[in-house]
């Protein structure tokens, strides 16, 4: 088995879908354990859909599709934001509106070029052969910016996420921080989802910050144990698609919800 | 010395007033209940006086103090119950109106943290879980956080809100303590209209349009003769 796991590791575009996995699955803990304790988590769902129906238009239209998804999905979200401070619509039926309505987009936009050859299996279920060099470039960039911002504001955003009125009182600017938790949500679900597809990619968000808080009682437990949960079950997920020829997105999601239902009984025993 | 004071205040949500030209001033030392029904806008004044909603016309001004040098204690139930956090942790959080640019605490706010835990009697709970805490247990967790965040004035919504009588005694007798002891100016939104429990030495009382303003015995006065008239 270590032997294939070394060949494994020979071929370059599994070395690139690896690191790039493991940034993601860093972002995405750091930040689902945010989402989730703010009950915001299905935020990361919606724009998973609206990702999907951004990388169908930006085929039709013959653009980059990373170029074009990561602009859509922060409006998107600025958008979903909006909507939840809005109280007359109820943030999971607003988050339900716009993932619907940009999947359907997506779709729409996928039938007009049915004579292009469009792998509409890569964009639900992520493929690890569609990671290029740039998502390489951009996800380090992400990871580092993403992990420099959760050290030097870790305080501020456990404040935020415990209580925003309080957070408020005290002169934090709650918007501020809501909006870059937007963007850097939008870029990780974008980068993410040609990893580990449209429709997965949000459990790897809600997945860590769960599966630790069966295991930890503090934020800040919580929150490193959610980031290494998360590559280690990225690993472990990655590894067995290749020993196993399982699909990769499929593989983590797996893996993650083993993870979650050991420490839910380890809990339970205790 | 005043403190803070209101003039003309006039409070509300899209096109509905909650509070209307309302006038009062906050001496340094008051103890302040303030009380009404539900729906009279007591909440909303407090968010008024920390600027966190804007006024409709008149103003709040503070004299001697910032608006984010306030201690406030906002209702207890909205913090998620699963939250994993430790009492240590939420304590400190108060800080965070003190901490500038850094991105960590210092030595003598973790160390201010534990006196003000040790004031409340609840030293022993540094490293619990906040959500495995009884309902009198976490009202002073958070009281404590809002004592880190000053050390002139104390902003309480309905602290005594679901505790039983004896919590509920303790948390009045503590801030009457830090009132007296810490010199601390304390303004507390209570519905609790039971006479023995209106603590302090002012009343604002807001009823729709109207307002009643000045001492506690004066107040306890207007009802028994209200009463006396029905």
């Amino acid at each position: 088995m270590l032997n294939s796991i070394v060949e494994m590791f020979s071929y370059d575009f599994i070395v690139r879908a690896f690191i790039v996995g493991v940034v993601i699955s860093i972002c995405a803990a750091l930040l689902g354990v945010v989402l989730v304790l703010r009950r915001n988590s299905m935020i990361g769902d919606g724009l998973s859909h609206v990702a999907f129906g951004a990388f169908a238009i930006a085929t039709v239209l013959n653009l980059t599709p990373l170029y074009f998804a990561i602009p859509v999905a922060i409006i998107v979200s600025f958008l979903i934001l909006r909507l939840n401070q809005n109280s007359k619509i109820h943030g999971d039926s607003a988050i339900a509106l716009v993932s619907a309505s940009a999947l359907a987009i997506g779709v729409m936009a996928i039938s007009i070029i049915k004579g292009v050859n469009v792998d509409i299996n890569a964009y639900l279920f992520g493929s690890i052969l569609s990671v290029t060099t740039s998502d390489l470039v951009i996800s380090s960039i992400l990871g580092c910016i993403v992990i420099l911002f959760f050290i030097f504001f870790y305080h501020r955003i456990f404040a935020i996420t415990i209580d925003e009125t309080f957070a408020k009182s005290i002169g934090l600017k709650v918007n501020y921080y809501q909006a870059i938790l937007a963007i850097i949500c939008s870029i990780v679900v974008v980068i993410g989802m040609k990893l580990l597809g449209s429709l997965l990619i949000s459990s790897l968000i809600i997945f860590p910050c769960l599966t630790s808080m069966h295991l930890f009682k503090n934020f800040r437990q919580v929150i490193i144990s959610s980031a290494v949960i998360s590559v280690i079950c990225f690993s472990v997920g990655l590894i067995a698609s290749y020993l196993f020829s399982t699909p990769t997105g499929a593989s983590v999601v797996i893996v993650n919800l083993v993870a979650y239902i050991i420490c839910w009984l380890t809990s339970k025993l205790k | 010395m005043t403190l803070l004071e209101t003039q003309h205040l006039t409070l509300g949500y899209d096109d509905q007033t909650v509070i209307n030209n309302l006038s009062f001033k906050v001496n340094d030392g008051d103890f302040i209940c303030i009380v009404g029904a539900n729906g009279s806008g007591k909440s909303t004044l407090a968010k008024g006086l920390l600027g966190l909603i804007k006024p409709k016309s008149g103003k709040v001004i503070f004299r001697q103090l910032e608006a984010t040098n306030i201690g406030y204690m906002p209702q207890e139930h909205k913090i998620n119950h699963n939250f994993p956090a430790s009492v240590l942790e939420i304590v400190l959080s108060g800080f965070l109106n003190q901490t500038g640019h850094s991105p960590f605490y210092s030595k003598q706010q973790k160390q201010q943290a534990l006196e003000n835990l040790k004031l409340l009697h609840i030293e022993k709970l540094a490293r619990e879980t906040f959500n495995t805490l009884s309902g009198g247990q976490r009202q002073k967790v958070l009281l404590a956080r809002s004592l880190c965040a000053t050390t002139k004035l104390l902003i309480l919504d309905e602290p005594s809100n679901n505790l039983d009588y004896k919590s509920k005694q303790e948390l009045y007798r503590l801030a009457k303590k830090l009132n007296r002891k810490r010199h601390i100016t304390i303004l507390m939104i209570t519905h609790d209209l039971d006479h023995k429990n209106l603590i302090g030495d002012k009343i604002l009382a807001l009823s729709g349009e109207k307002y009643f303003f000045g001492p506690t015995s004066e107040y306890v006065k207007t009802i028994h003769a209200e009463a006396h008239h029905a």
